[in-house]
């Protein structure tokens, strides 16, 4: 069945309320082709999204999806890929809800390694709340909990990821349609926790992180001798503030999958049994 | 009364009391005895303190009493913490040449066993083994065969290798020796007579974990928290072997969000905490219910509010099961009255989340779930156990949930309220679920007219439960008497004993012990044919008497327990019949 799949056959019959511009728009889509690219379909996808105006992405594609609770995304995304292996698990959130609400799950799922893909849709500011800073908003970005600036440094997710045992970490922009195809794909491709940042600008509120601020500020890494398996040369580039960078920053050759560490290969929605499973009695012997 | 024969050890924590405590509990089961053990934090005086006291007899036994038998004490507070208890009579097991323990007066009237429990641990092999050698000399004082202990030695420390077994049997053995040589002349009563009876022991919390198991559960996550962590430790190496997965989460609040994702997928799942962690779990829960995802939450309640007193009893979280989160929507709470409950009460768990596509809410607490009891097997028979998965469809079935467009409707709006449910992977059963109020497909709706039929299709599920399903109390005491009696969760046990006491007395009534807190059994009749009603509960507020009082528009008197310690049967038997004849707690109108 992949071979006919199209990736408009990921999308849903409701009509994104995305603001005309919206970053969102180029990063679904690209999420939409990876997904087809790498031969997945509809029926064996399940979508996980937070909550905010990214959350609403499950909304706008069809598949297999959950829309959870604020900042409480991955944890649902690792329930679903540890339950059923055969399901190809895609968590997309926003900033707010990965690197505010839900910093502490995005730790942990970093370092739990579960074999999906993190799409976070990266514009610096809290859109559909009407434009307050969010954990990612520069120092001095001025919003109307923030009249002076958030007077603190904004989360650096690329560090955080790497600090916390990352085996892929990517950032990509969505106006860069094909690019950001091709990095989500890998992020779909990598046999581990695949984590894309992905900057998908907020027309309406932010007008600094803008993209012609992007555009020109942009380095593209696939057009550097960069290479991502190299961890000092990873460390160097994800604390560097001077610049925003755009491909994959880091990818661990040696990835191995929790699922595979921890021997988890069946479809859990199976239960072959109508009463208790074969063996239950050895159970209540060993309380003797 | 049963005849029965009543044991403790204490000491500081730290010192092997649990362990040790459940060495001599292992050794009474096995020795064909019923076994009914209780943890003692109850400080009279400092924390630090703690004891495993184990209530015996050839009788089964179900409640705690204030009276010891023999004691071994680690510490001189062990003795001053219990001497309300022992009597005339009450054998002292202790070693003076503990500094500590030195000065120790052992009150007159009772039995003064002063053992080197060290030294001849070190002769044995090693001082660790301290506590076992006054096992065995507990062994010489109670007339207890001591081969009892061996098997049970041999269980805790088989997987350590045979020669920590054989050291272990002759510490013991050093123990009863000493007994018998220094104090032969002692005046010990006590013969704990043996049968051919097999038992098993357990607690309440082993029993949910293996009715999870039994119950087809697959994926398990939690967050360590007392006193549900031995749930996640009793699944974690067993739960592989059917083809289940344990995850330790890094909060509550990922360990719901990760139960719901298997569950999501289709698995049988399930989450346990305690108090705080409820607290935590109650947003992602008003998610479960809405998007409709059956899931097993196992609350085993501790003394609250916030951090309260994680070590002692209360039944304090009915009123956070039954209405906890904002928003209005269905749930079920059961809450299993013994520990062979707790595992028959899971598996119906699981089952009533799969039939009406809901949450369940497990209420157990802590005076049964982290006490471990005797039971004969046949009360955890397996073959009794059956599984019920309700309305899930497939590739052949479920075109007829489809619109004309081909969409899957996991929210179908039907006359019993349960809606048809695909597992991800299944052709044509693509869909949303969300906490967003939603059309029949999943999606997101603000229509009035959908809203008003989604919210009455979640509520007819309960209706359809209480068609369906049997929701009566259990029932004890004398059916005809004028007055009832009624209680929930671990108190039971202690009322059925109570009954005793209460024979005595010539007081006559009828219990009711509820398990379904939510659907519920309509009690208006029960109360309208009794004089006087009684709820007795372990909370301040007397939260299932406002249930009860609520549902037959009754009011009740209350008995209340709060103070972190569960019910005794004699001082429960005295409570009743002080409230019956007018003199119980006051009842604030």
């Amino acid at each position: 069945m992949s071979s006919q799949v199209r990736f408009t056959d990921f999308k849903s019959d409701k009509q994104p309320t995305w603001c005309p511009g919206c970053g969102d728009f180029g990063t679904m889509n690209g999420m939409m082709k990876a997904l087809a690219e790498t031969g997945n379909d509809p029926d064996n996808t399940f979508v996980v999204a937070g909550i905010g105006c990214s959350g609403k992405i499950g909304t706008y594609m069809h598949s297999y999806a959950i829309h959870g609770v604020h900042g409480r995304a991955l944890p649902v995304g690792a329930g679903v890929k540890m339950a059923n292996p055969d399901l190809e698990v895609m968590v997309a959130g926003g900033d707010g809800d990965g690197y505010s609400i839900g910093a502490g799950h995005f730790v942990h799922a970093v370092r739990r390694n579960v074999d999906m893909s993190y799409v976070v849709m990266d514009n610096r500011i809290y859109g559909l709340t009407k434009g307050q800073a969010s954990p990612t908003s520069r120092e001095d970005f001025e919003t109307s909990t923030t009249p002076e600036g958030p007077q603190q440094p904004p989360v650096n997710p690329l560090a955080l990821a790497l600090a916390s045992g990352a085996t892929f970490i990517a950032q990509s922009f969505s106006s860069d349609a094909l690019r950001h195809q091709e990095i989500v794909q890998q992020a779909i491709e990598h046999d581990g926790f695949g984590f894309v940042n992905v900057f998908s600008p907020c027309v309406t509120f932010n007008d600094v992180d803008t993209y012609d601020y992007f555009r020109d500020s942009l380095v593209d890494l696939a057009e550097t001798d960069y290479d991502p398996t190299d961890r000092e040369a990873a460390k160097e580039k994800v604390l560097d503030s001077g610049k925003e960078y755009m491909g994959v920053l880091y990818r661990d050759e040696d990835s191995v999958p929790y699922g595979e560490t921890h021997g988890l290969d069946a479809d859990m929605s199976d239960i072959d049994h109508d009463g208790a499973p074969e063996g239950a009695m050895d159970l209540v012997r060993e309380f003797y | 009364m049963p005849a029965d024969f009543n044991w403790a050890i204490g000491g500081e924590a730290g010192d092997g009391i649990d362990s040790t405590g459940k060495i001599f509990a292992q050794a009474l089961s096995r020795a064909g005895r019923h076994v009914f053990t209780s943890k003692d934090f109850a400080s009279r005086i400092r924390g630090g303190y703690t004891a495993y006291k184990v209530r015996t007899s050839t009788e089964k036994v179900r409640s705690v009493v204030d009276r010891l038998d023999v004691l071994v004490a680690l510490t001189p507070r062990t003795i001053e913490e219990n001497m309300d208890e022992l009597h005339e009579g009450s054998v002292i097991i202790y070693d003076g040449d503990r500094t500590t323990m030195a000065d120790v007066e052992i009150p007159d009237g009772m039995v003064d066993l002063d053992v080197p429990l060290k030294s001849l641990a070190e002769d044995a092999g090693g001082a660790i083994m301290r506590n076992v050698v006054a096992l065995g000399a507990a062994c010489e004082a109670t007339s207890f065969d001591i081969e009892h202990l061996d098997s049970s030695l041999k269980k805790r420390f088989g997987d350590k290798g045979q020669a920590i077994v054989e050291n272990n049997k002759q510490a013991a053995r050093l123990g009863q020796e000493y007994v018998q040589e220094n104090y032969p002349d002692a005046d010990l009563d006590y013969d704990l007579e043996t049968t051919d009876n097999d038992y098993v022991l357990l607690n309440g919390d082993e029993a949910i974990g293996m009715g999870a198991i039994a119950a087809g559960c697959k994926y398990y996550a939690g967050y360590p928290i007392t006193p549900a962590t031995d749930v996640m430790t009793y699944l974690k190496g067993r739960i592989e072997h059917f083809g289940g997965h344990v995850v330790q989460a890094e909060d509550e609040l990922a360990a719901i969000n990760l139960a719901l994702g298997a569950a999501r997928a289709g698995a049988r799942s399930m989450t346990a905490t305690s108090g705080p962690g409820i607290d935590l779990m109650a947003e992602t829960f008003g998610l479960v219910a809405t998007s409709e995802t059956p899931l097993v939450v196992v609350d085993v309640m501790r003394s609250g509010p916030s951090t309260g007193m994680p070590t002692k009893q209360e039944q304090g979280d009915l009123n956070m099961m039954l209405y906890g989160g904002h928003g209005e929507i269905p749930r079920f709470v059961l809450a299993p009255t013994t520990v062979n409950e707790c595992f028959w009460k899971t598996v119906e768990a699981f089952n009533l989340a799969e039939k009406y596509q809901t949450p369940v809410y497990l209420a157990a607490d802590l005076a049964m779930a982290v006490t471990e009891q005797t039971f004969e097997p046949e009360a955890f028979d397996m073959d009794a156990v059956e599984i019920d998965r309700g309305k899930v469809v497939d590739e052949d079935t479920i075109e007829d949930h489809q619109t004309e467009s081909g969409g899957f409707k996991p929210h179908e709006i039907t006359e019993d309220g349960v809606s048809p449910r695909a597992f991800p992977g299944t052709a044509g059963g693509a869909h949303m679920s969300t906490g967003l109020e939603h059309d029949e497909q999943g999606r997101r709706t603000e229509d009035t007219e959908m809203r008003v039929k989604q919210v009455d299709k979640r509520a007819r599920k309960v209706e359809t439960a209480r068609e369906r399903e049997d929701f009566s109390p259990r029932e004890f005491g004398n059916p005809d008497a004028d007055n009832l009696v009624v209680t929930w969760g671990s108190n039971e046990g202690t009322l059925v004993e109570a009954l005793e006491y209460l024979d005595d007395d010539e007081v006559d009534v009828r219990i009711l012990s509820c398990p379904y807190i939510f659907p519920r059994a309509d009690l208006t009749e029960e109360f309208e044919a009794a004089d006087q009603v009684v709820v007795v509960e372990c909370n301040a507020t007397g939260q299932f008497a406002d249930v009860v009082e609520h549902d037959t528009l009754r009011r009740v008197q209350r008995i209340n327990k709060y103070d972190g310690v569960q019910f005794k049967a004699d001082e429960l038997a005295n409570d009743i019949k002080e409230t019956l004849a007018g003199e119980g707690q006051e009842v604030e109108a």
